[in-house]
């Protein structure tokens, strides 16, 4: 269970950086998708893994539980970062229809390389 | 329990749906409304600013949940300072903005801005880290609207760098704060400087990951090197107004280093003491370097005043990385102050720009009210540089006499003063390009397709379009003046930042008070 969890957090964010890194708009988005996942299972097992546990005490004295904190911050995380990526497709959309390209990268105009 | 602290907060919330909703298409009620929200905002933060010079430190729970359960919003004398310059710069910038009709180049300017006010004075305000990763998200989103505000090929590609830039950032957040929770069991700041030094060295190493993963975070929002390159890009290519209220964002970095890193990581926390100072302070120095350089390299205005804004941040951080209460002090001082010269000299290059129609530095026949602009521009950028009679040269005093220590001395003294002189050297090189040979050209003859560019050209600067300026250039004046005063105030921060048992025991709240 907890070696599924750390090489599926793992496995996400080696896809995620290596997306991150290329040049083009779509795979960048896809990249951040990627990396947003990885954090969010992060964020789950930070709580300690247990299974078949309810968020909240279900009698006095039965102390074993999940922890309720990080299912909450993770739905916070899962809502902004779901927000965030429709963001990052407008604009990139947005650059592309301007640039008639969807490099990430700026080229230098001459004003800066004093051509 | 008081509700004002909660206010800065709430008042921008609440005010940004309206105009978006209610006042789409009507530009003069959303410029009245912004105004007077902004207006409001900064009496609110002047009031905090009282109630917090009392030296107490005043908690808001929200929902009346006790604080390490609840998020709680704390007022000190650091979170009303850091509230009180948003406000007042919030209010210059929007002036200008209006003034220039920066506002009307493209939709829902106000509506972003408002958010984007509630963002920062949220993130200065809270008492949580969970709590300010949300808030940074806030000013973020907000941020990415106004940073393609009015649209275009470069500010749309530059704006998507940020983006990217910013969302990588979020995520490593996110790590961060998994692993501050799974190492304690804890996000709340007060909590967490109460727990982290009980936690014996041998089992911190999860903690000190927690600490580095959040400086880089941190680091990324203040521009420190390695992780300073989006800066130049955004701020040159961002609508002037809003590089303006840019001046703020990378400070939101510096304030969340000196919150965290100071109350949770900082002197006297076994685990990760001095860490962050190892690592911050030669980053700073390289990033001294880098603004410097820079300056000196760049061909465009707008690009030479981004990387001098690189260059105040470094030197800003050199004085944060020390962390002790006197180079705190040193370092709020110059905050103050940097921030409001670097919007000054955007404000300025907003109004030369607009009438050169370009921001290369080549001389090209004066424009009209060149000595006047030339006269701004020289006080500003003495003001950046930092050269007397301005608030710039107090403040790199104070950070050189913070910087004494042995080992530091060499390599700060060195590379502040190194970078101030190449600073002044690209300021001066710039200044006389623009405004000196400009009037030893003469008038090109005038070709049909030339008259509209010749309007722009012509166009003289209204007051209100220069009082911003000036505004912003009277603070550094006043911050010079009443320099004895400030320092005071800055000194009795610090002290209170550094006061760890204080905050904890008014943010938990051993005594119950309502």
């Amino acid at each position: 269970m907890e070696f599924l969890v750390a090489s599926a957090v793992g496995v996400l964010t080696a896809g995620g950086v290596y997306l991150l890194l290329r040049l083009r708009t779509f795979p960048v988005i896809l990249g951040i998708a990627l990396l947003s996942y990885a954090v969010n299972v992060f964020l789950f097992a930070s709580g300690r893994l247990a299974i078949d546990k309810s968020p909240i005490l279900a009698k006095y004295g039965e102390a074993s539980y999940t922890d309720p904190l990080p299912q909450a911050l993770v739905l916070t995380a899962i809502v902004i970062s779901f927000g965030m990526t429709a963001v990052l497709v407008m604009i990139g959309l947005g650059a592309y229809l301007e640039a008639d390209s969807d490099r990430i990268d700026i080229e230098d105009t001459e004003e800066d390389t004093g051509a | 329990m008081m509700h004002w602290i909660v206010l800065p907060i709430v008042l921008p919330a609440m005010v940004a749906p309206l105009i978006g909703f209610v006042m789409r298409n009507d530009i003069t009620m959303a410029r009245i409304t912004s105004l007077v929200s902004t207006a409001l905002l900064l009496c609110i933060a002047i009031g905090l600013t009282a109630m917090a010079a009392q030296g107490e430190t005043l908690t808001y729970r929200l929902g009346d949940w006790p604080a390490p359960f609840g998020i709680v919003m704390v007022l000190d004398r650091l979170s009303a300072l850091m509230v009180l310059l948003t406000a007042s710069l919030a209010l210059i910038v929007l002036i200008h903005a209006i003034a220039t009709g920066w506002d009307a180049r493209g939709r829902h300017f106000h509506v972003l801005f408002q958010f984007q006010l509630m963002g920062i004075c949220g993130a200065f305000l809270t008492g949580d880290v969970f709590n300010l990763f949300v808030f940074f998200e806030v000013l973020l989103i907000a941020s990415y609207g106004l940073m393609i505000h009015a649209g275009g090929r470069a500010r749309m590609r530059a704006g998507l760098q940020y983006v990217v830039m910013n969302l990588a950032g979020s995520t490593l957040f996110l790590f961060a704060l998994g692993t501050l929770y799974a190492s304690t069991g804890t996000l709340n700041i007060a909590d967490l400087a109460a727990k982290i030094p009980t936690i014996p060295p041998d089992d911190a190493a999860l903690v000190r990951v927690a600490a580095m993963l959040l400086m880089i975070v941190f680091a990324v929002k203040a521009a420190v090197f390695p992780v300073q390159f989006w800066l130049p890009a955004t701020y040159s290519n961002a609508p002037a107004p809003v590089a303006a209220l840019f001046a703020i964002m990378t400070k939101v970095g510096a304030y969340a280093i000196l919150r965290v890193h100071t109350l949770a990581f900082g002197p006297g926390v076994p685990g990760t003491e001095g860490m962050a100072g190892t690592w911050l302070f030669p980053a700073a120095i390289v990033t001294i370097a880098i603004g410097a350089f820079g300056v000196i390299g760049a061909r465009r205005l707008m690009p030479l005043i981004a990387f001098s804004v690189v260059g105040s941040m470094g030197t800003l951080l050199a004085a944060v990385a020390v962390f002790s209460p006197t180079a705190t002090t040193a370092a709020l001082y110059y905050m103050v102050h940097s921030t409001f010269a670097a919007a000054c000299l955007f404000l300025i290059a907003d109004l030369v720009v607009t009438r050169r129609q370009s921001d290369t530095l080549d001389p090209i026949p004066a424009t009209v009210q060149n000595g006047l602009f030339a006269a701004l521009f020289f006080a500003a950028a003495i003001g950046m540089a930092g050269m007397p009679p301005l608030s710039g040269f107090l403040g790199k005093l104070l950070v050189l006499d913070a910087l004494r220590a042995p080992g530091m001395i060499g390599w700060a003294w060195t590379a502040i003063l190194l970078g101030s002189l190449l600073t002044i050297v690209g300021f001066a090189r710039a200044g006389s390009n623009l405004f000196w040979k400009s009037t030893t050209l003469s008038e090109p003859a005038l070709d049909p397709g030339e008259q509209r560019g010749d309007a722009a050209r012509s166009r003289t600067a209204t007051a209100a379009q220069l009082a911003p300026a000036m505004a912003a250039l009277a603070v550094l004046a006043g911050l010079a003046a009443f320099a004895g005063p400030a320092a005071a105030y800055f000194e009795d921060t610090s002290t209170q930042l550094f006061d760890r048992s204080g905050y904890v025991a008014a943010v938990l709240g051993t005594g119950e008070e309502d």
